[in-house]
């Protein structure tokens, strides 16, 4: 079976900058791969080049269709939902005024009312606040309104950018969690970026080690987490 | 009193005129974060076109409503042709960019039509109203489309999808492409609203101060004005600012400073605001959280 998302030779730069040298990975249906690596390997980049929000060379492949070069706008409409690095709130707008423009090129307009009770149903917090101003959440609340406004897109490829990242361990552990239910009852495939690797190799099927720009090593969490060298740079045990 | 009450009804009636082309600056602005210095010689080139149509011997109304979709396409192709190669363009280049619009816009209207004064319809009643004197039908009928027209916007970004979409793109572009907003384009649909709304003041001014080629250039900057004191991103605070800017206006001019020095009362409210409270009496003071 061919993978929903099939990565070959990425490049990308910033300016004259070479930010990725060469970046492969695939991702099957249904599974949760994670991309580990230190701070300014090129995670964010990678997500980004998948989205065309950076100019890219190199093959994207999802869901049979070559995407690589296609318009962010676009990308969208195929069904994949980038929650980016720093959440991207629509900080002026309302929390339900942000998940109405998560389901933005949806057609489907009579099931969205639903998306709203299944999005409220994983974080009730955000129903309590769906009138107020979403810069003034907390933390925590932004990065829930963030997962749901890609989730009202319904997608088949959600990408996470540091979900974890500025929170408490516990808020992380309860967005976690709906990851793992989203990914199990709704067959979400789910790309998450992480620094933080132990909870992402919980979470997670696969994972990619991504050392300034490269894949350094590849495997599924288990083997990733007996990996020596791993284990003493991001395991910290 | 009479006179002053006289002085105060007619700042209303002229304010309604700068509400609307702040309205249109606003709308600009919320769109763009630029603002458009064009925006009142696109309208006055659009009341020519109604007044074209008008001659062609078309009723009023159609031509009206001929024209602001003519104005409304006119704006998109603005943006299209002319603002979109300077999207990232310092914002020096972009005031130049607006200002080589306004001559262009101006000198066109001036080829085409000459620069003598012509008379523009209205098309409210030339009886006075309420049988007092102290304002004009016409003037009534401004102030009511104006707020019409604020209504109407109002309820579109409030209330429908592509509403949402426009405000979304205006704050955020990246995180709008990614919900898949096409934000160029969103960005042209705020050229065309402006320039429509722009036209319809156009046309509300024109039966006052008559068609000419400079016709718009004293209320663009009262205009200025106005969408400062309302809050630059508040189109609400904009047409209130409207009615508080012809007010001033008319009463200073009648009672303090003397009709010579009116237009001053713009220059001193738009660097007061810019000075005292650049968010305007009623620009919203955000909050975020991070
Ligand atoms: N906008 C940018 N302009 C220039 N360089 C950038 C930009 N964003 C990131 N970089 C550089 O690209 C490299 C990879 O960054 P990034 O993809 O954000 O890493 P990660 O997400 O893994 O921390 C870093 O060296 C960073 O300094
Ligand atoms: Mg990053």
């Amino acid at each position: 079976m061919a993978a929903l998302l099939q990565v070959a030779g990425l490049h990308a730069a910033y300016g004259l900058t070479r930010v990725l040298h060469g970046i492969d990975f695939a991702l099957e249906e249904g599974s949760i791969t994670a991309l580990l690596g230190a701070n300014g390997a090129g995670k964010t980049t990678t997500l980004r080049a998948l989205c065309s929000m950076v100019k890219v060379e190199g093959e994207v492949h999802f869901d049979g269709a070559r995407i690589d070069g296609r318009a962010t706008e676009d990308i969208v409409r195929l069904g994949i939902a980038h929650v980016p690095d720093g959440r991207g709130t629509f900080t002026h707008l309302t929390t339900e005024e942000n998940l109405r423009l998560g389901a933005y090129v949806r057609r489907d307009k009579s099931s969205i009312a639903q998306d709203f009770e299944r999005i409220y149903g994983y974080f009730p917090r955000l129903k309590e606040r769906r009138h107020q101003q979403a810069g003034t959440l907390s933390g925590g609340e932004q990065q829930m309104l963030a997962v749901s406004r890609a989730l009202m897109l319904r997608p088949k490829l959600l990408l996470l950018d540091e979900p974890s990242f500025g929170l408490a361990p516990l808020i992380v552990r309860e967005i976690f969690a709906i990851m793992r239910e989203i990914n199990k009852t709704e067959k979400v495939s789910i790309l998450l970026v992480e620094q933080n690797a132990a909870m992402a190799l919980d979470l997670a099927d696969h994972a990619y080690l991504i050392e300034t720009g490269r894949v350094v090593l590849s495997g599924t969490s288990e083997d990733i987490k007996k990996d020596e060298a791993v284990r003493r740079s991001y395991l910290g045990y | 009193m009479e006179t002053f009450l006289h002085q105060v009804i007619a700042g209303l009636a002229t304010g309604g005129i700068y509400a609307s082309v702040a309205l249109a600056l606003v709308m600009i602005y919320q769109a763009t974060h630029h603002v458009n210095f064009a925006q009142g010689e696109i309208a006055m080139f659009s009341t020519y076109i109604a007044w074209s149509l008008i001659q062609a011997g078309m009723p009023y109304w159609v031509a009206f409503f001929l024209t602001i979709v003519i104005a409304f396409v006119l704006g998109v192709l603005v943006e299209r042709i002319i603002v979109r190669p300077v999207e990232q363009a310092p914002v020096l280049s972009v005031v130049v960019v607006f200002i080589g619009l306004l001559v262009i816009f101006n000198s066109l209207a001036g080829w085409i039509y000459t620069y003598t004064i012509k008379t523009f319809p209205s098309p409210f009643p030339e009886k006075p109203p309420f049988g007092t004197h102290l304002v004009s039908s016409h003037e009534i009928g401004a102030v009511g489309v104006t707020l019409v027209v604020l209504a109407l916007l109002y309820s579109f970004f409030r209330f429908t999808p592509l509403g949402l979409a426009m405000r979304a793109a205006a704050q955020n572009p990246e995180s709008s492409r990614l919900v898949g907003i096409r934000v160029g384009w969103m960005l042209a649909l705020g050229w065309g609203l402006a320039s429509a709304i722009g036209a319809i003041a156009g046309m509300m001014v024109a039966p006052i101060v008559f068609l000419d080629p400079n016709m718009m250039s004293g209320i663009l900057l009262y205009a200025f004005a106005a969408a400062l004191v309302g809050g630059i991103d508040n189109p609400g605070g904009a047409v209130l600012g409207g009615f508080i800017v012809g007010v001033l206006e008319n009463v200073l001019g009648a009672y303090v400073i003397g009709n010579d020095l009116k237009l001053s009362v713009a220059l001193v409210l738009i660097i007061g605001v810019l000075v005292i409270r650049p968010s305007g009496l009623f620009g919203r003071v955000h909050v975020t959280r991070v």
